[in-house]
């Protein structure tokens, strides 16, 4: 039986790994991807500083430092059920169950649909398909694309495919139907882009982000939003039309474009046919969460971290003896909270063997410091009310402690 | 052969030193990277398509990428519905693409509802099989 076994090797759980070994715990670090990063390995930006975000070489700095620790990470492991067994837990896996003591779940994110007519077309893949295509494999995911949806992490990677010299025409938002909703209206989606505002050099998202905090501001925004999108990066952004399906017989071949009003509506006669041959769908991230439900840990919805969380507390506990949880499965944030949680989590299992330890004590005073400072200053922040999730979940810890006291 | 390959970036540098691997795709021969994907290594040698709907035949490729959706199934070295886009490019893999199944697979009423039914109900399929 392992001390802690970690399902995730994004920066929460090699981060944790890290903390983990430090005080000689016996670690296991598993992943079903290739290689050990998660959603790091992927990222590129350019920080307000100038300087890049490189996720490959962030990741190497995790791996590096684990190897340095004598980590075992494990990859081409699937996870697909939890046991709760005496003293612990058996996690079955594709390469057979692991027993272990304690457990930590750090898988991270998955992206939300945002379903099209024709989306199933070879050609059409979710944004972060194509940001692993280009920026890890290296590999060109078409000759000219659109991107349907308009929100921090389609900004980010519509310039990560730019600067690889793959073609955008534009980015617009996915036609409003029942699944889409929020994505396809225009007035939620300014909301969102005043965040990432700071990330384009535009005149116009500029004054977005000094002046826009009033909701009256953003409407005037989103009604004389230009004809011709916004540019940012040169290529233009556009809120006020949405692509209504995705057309090709055997692939992508063209998208269907149209005119909406500021509330989304589409405006009859107005549509226009690109041709793309390819397309990729922005619907936003939620937590990934599955693992943590099939061992009966309970849930709460709170959309300021993108949807149901386990429920845990700032030490990144759960209810469930022994199950620890860091990163975006707690919530929607940028990879350097979640690599700061990680290490928090680390710190809280080792505490659990040490009981009693003045300096592991400190250490997970100055952890949880760490998290909000780190929090304060991200340059990616995807959510505004972030704050005021994180509270709600700590209520709900707090509050189903009270009602199992 | 790699013709989409990315091979100049200005923040990741060049592309340089890979290692050439080979392996088959319904029977041709093709050339991939060492570090690819089965999905990466398809998709530089221009292939998107890497299966039909099971039952309408409607064409499919990736669409995550990153193992959630399972849209890249593919039978590689005879075992199916593997997910090209988390599998690792070996020398000499023998990959196919997924193809019309006779229908309906199975009943509901047939399915399992519980993990414990689903054990149950593959009891010779050991732990270890990546289609247990
Ligand atoms: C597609 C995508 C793109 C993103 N791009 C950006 C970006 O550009 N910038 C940014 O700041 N943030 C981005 N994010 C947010 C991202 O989630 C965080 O930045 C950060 O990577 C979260 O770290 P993590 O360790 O919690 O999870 P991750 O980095 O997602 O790592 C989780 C790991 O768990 C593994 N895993 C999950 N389930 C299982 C299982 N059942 N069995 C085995 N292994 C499993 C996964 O393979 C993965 O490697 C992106 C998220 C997604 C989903
Ligand atoms: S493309 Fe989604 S699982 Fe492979």
């Amino acid at each position: 039986m392992r001390d802690i076994v970690i399902i995730g090797a994004g920066p929460a759980g090699l981060s944790a790994a890290i903390a983990c070994r430090e005080w000689d715990l016996d670690t296991l670090v598993i992943d079903e991807f290739p290689k050990p990063g998660g959603r790091l390995v992927g990222q590129l930006h350019q920080e307000p500083d100038g300087e890049w975000w490189n996720g490959i070489k962030e990741t190497q700095k995790l791996v590096d430092k684990a190897e340095a620790f004598n980590t075992e990470i494990k990859c081409g492991v699937s996870v697909h059920h939890i046991e709760k067994v005496d003293n612990g837990f058996a996690v079955h896996t594709n390469q057979g169950v692991i027993d272990t003591e304690n457990l930590l779940v750090a898988s991270g994110a998955a992206e939300s649909p945002a379903p099209l007519p024709g989306w199933t077309l070879p050609g059409v893949m979710s944004i972060g398909a194509a940001q692993v295509m280009t920026n890890v494999h290296r590999v060109r995911v078409g000759n000219k694309g659109i991107v349907a949806g308009v929100n921090v992490l389609s900004a980010a990677i519509a310039r990560e495919l730019q600067l690889a010299g793959v073609e955008l025409h534009s980015m617009a938002l996915p036609a409003v139907n029942t699944v889409t909703k929020d994505a396809g209206n225009p007035k939620k989606v300014m909301d969102g882009l005043v965040r990432i505002a700071h990330l384009a050099p535009s005149a116009f998202l500029r004054f977005g982000s000094k002046f826009a905090k009033a909701a009256w501001i953003r409407n005037l925004a989103v009604n004389f939003y230009p004809k011709g999108g916004v540019k940012m990066w040169g290529m233009p952004i556009h809120i006020r039309k949405a692509i209504v399906s995705i057309n090709g017989t055997t692939q992508v071949e063209s998208v269907t474009v149209c005119k909406v009003t500021a509330d989304g509506e589409p405006v009859a006669g107005s549509e226009e046919t690109i041709e793309v041959d390819f397309v990729c769908i922005a619907g936003g991230l939620y937590p990934l969460a599955e693992l943590a439900a099939v061992i009966d840990c309970p849930f709460q919805y709170v959309e300021e971290l993108g949807g149901h969380v386990p429920v845990h507390n700032q030490q990144m506990e759960t209810p469930v003896e022994g199950l620890y949880v860091a990163g975006n499965i707690t919530g929607i944030e940028s990879s350097k909270v979640a690599g700061a949680q990680g290490t928090l989590a680390g710190l809280s299992i080792a505490k659990k063997n040490e009981k009693s330890n003045a300096e592991l004590d400190i250490k997970i005073a100055e952890a949880m410091k760490q998290v909000k400072t780190i929090r304060e200053t991200a340059s990616i922040q995807f959510h505004p009310g972030i704050n005021a999730g994180r509270k709600k979940v700590e209520k709900a810890y707090q509050a189903y402690e009270q009602a199992n006291a | 052969m790699n013709q989409n390959r990315i091979i100049d970036h200005p923040v990741l540098g060049h592309l340089e030193n890979k290692t050439p691997v080979t392996f088959t795709f319904d029977g041709k021969t093709y050339e991939g990277y060492e570090g690819d994907t089965v999905a990466s290594a398809l998709l530089a040698n221009g292939i998107r398509q890497l299966r039909v709907h099971e039952e309408s035949g409607s064409t499919r490729g990736i669409y995550c990428n990153i193992g959630h959706c399972f849209e890249c199934r593919m039978t590689i070295d005879q075992t199916p519905g593997v997910r090209a886009c988390l599998t690792e490019l070996t020398p000499e893999m023998v990959v196919e693409s997924g193809k019309v199944q006779p229908t309906p697979f199975s009943q509901p009423e047939d399915m399992p509802q519980t993990y414990a039914d689903f054990t149950e109900k593959h009891t010779d399929n050991k732990e270890g099989d990546p289609n247990a």
